[in-house]
């Protein structure tokens, strides 16, 4: 039996999948995130996806007929097989959350916190979901399509050293 | 001795011309490389261009030791509280060389995190164009600042005393005395640029 065959068993209508270029694909709608984590429970268990490569995460606003705004991808490998699949779940304003895998992937944990940092989006149940990139006082989430490329002037906002004070 | 008969016994001149003279052939650097300039700040000290020869080959990783920090390459926000610190951390007298476009102005890299240029927040003495700057146009730069202390310096480093307000890019014209700025007469093409006579 076959991955996606699997998930289909345990989890009907729980999701969609498509195929690009040959990588398998499984979208995740927002209704259905509170199975997000035993879906890949099952997938590192049961279907051999035992390392998680990446998570990263794309904001679709503004795009032609996106329904949802953040969309965060979670890239698989079957270490065995060199099989990959890529679980996509989407979150929406205000607050978007998900559920954290850390609990299956200790590695999530910095990836995780990365697109906290970036994105915005938070992970229920991560142990420590802090900025990693951007300093801890900075307020916006520089990654998201309504932040300005050049920012709000954080990158200027601090003092000025004269020479003779210095 | 052969010597005798052509130099006076004794040498008038004032305290600080010797301190200058001393001053600016051992300018310690303090290598402050963030990015692809520090490789070159690393060939200028390497065999090749060998900054040794004027003076400045003792890099210090420690400010307390460094009297010429060189800031190469782009300086982001979360750097700019660590760079200041490493700053204030130099002893007087100390002299900054802005190498590279990036720390200069922050080069390509007009994003919402890297700061464009840093004489925004640390006074500045060089500026060292280029992406990067050959180790040429480094060694130029060290031969600046040694004219600026052969020009401006003291002994006890009261020149420094004056320069009391914002050195930014705005204003860095009208702030500076005309004695300050670094003029070079001097072809540039062929790197003859004349040295000013001493005193």
């Amino acid at each position: 039996m076959n991955t996606l065959e699997t998930l289909t068993l345990k989890f009907p209508e729980a999701f969609t999948t498509s195929e690009f270029r040959g990588q398998r694909r499984v979208h995740i709608g927002t209704e259905k995130t509170g199975q997000l984590f035993d879906m890949m429970k099952c997938l590192k268990s049961e279907c051999g996806f035992d390392f998680l490569c990446d998570i990263t995460c794309v904001d679709y606003l503004n795009y032609p007929k996106a329904a949802d705004r953040f969309g965060v991808v979670y890239a698989l490998t079957n270490l065995a097989t060199g099989e990959r699949i890529f679980v996509k779940a989407f979150a929406n304003d205000p607050e978007p959350a998900l559920p954290s895998v850390f609990e299956l992937w200790n590695g999530a944990d910095w990836m995780e916190r990365e697109v906290y940092d970036m994105y915005g989006v938070r992970f229920e149940g991560h142990p420590d979901l802090r900025r990693i990139l951007m300093p801890d006082e900075f307020a916006a989430f520089p990654l998201r399509k309504d932040y300005p490329l050049r920012g709000f002037g954080e990158r200027h906002n601090f003092e000025t050293i004269t020479r003779s004070e210095s | 001795m052969a010597m005798n008969g052509l130099l006076p016994d004794f040498l008038v001149t004032k305290l600080d011309f010797v301190a200058n003279l001393v001053r600016k052939h051992s300018l310690w650097p303090m290598p402050f490389a963030t990015a692809c300039c520090g490789i070159e700040l690393m060939a200028t000290a390497a065999s090749r261009y060998d900054i040794a020869r004027f003076g400045s080959e003792a890099m210090r990783f420690s400010p307390r030791q460094c009297d010429l920090m060189i800031v190469a390459g782009r300086v982001v926000m979360k750097m700019v509280p660590v760079m200041q610190r490493i700053w204030q951390q130099m002893p007087e007298p100390k002299w900054c060389i802005s190498m590279g476009a990036c720390a200069s102005s922050g080069g390509v890299f007009d994003t919402y995190c890297t700061v464009q240029g840093i004489d925004r927040f640390i006074p500045v003495d060089v500026y060292v164009p280029g992406c990067p700057p050959r180790p040429e146009q480094l060694i130029r730069a060290v031969l600046d600042i040694q004219e600026k202390v052969t020009r401006t310096g003291t002994m006890d480093a009261r020149e420094f005393a004056d320069r009391n307000s914002y050195e930014g890019p705005t204003s860095l014209a009208k702030e500076l005395a005309p004695e300050e700025a670094i003029t070079a007469p001097g072809n540039y093409r062929t790197a003859t640029r004349l040295r000013m006579p001493l005193l």
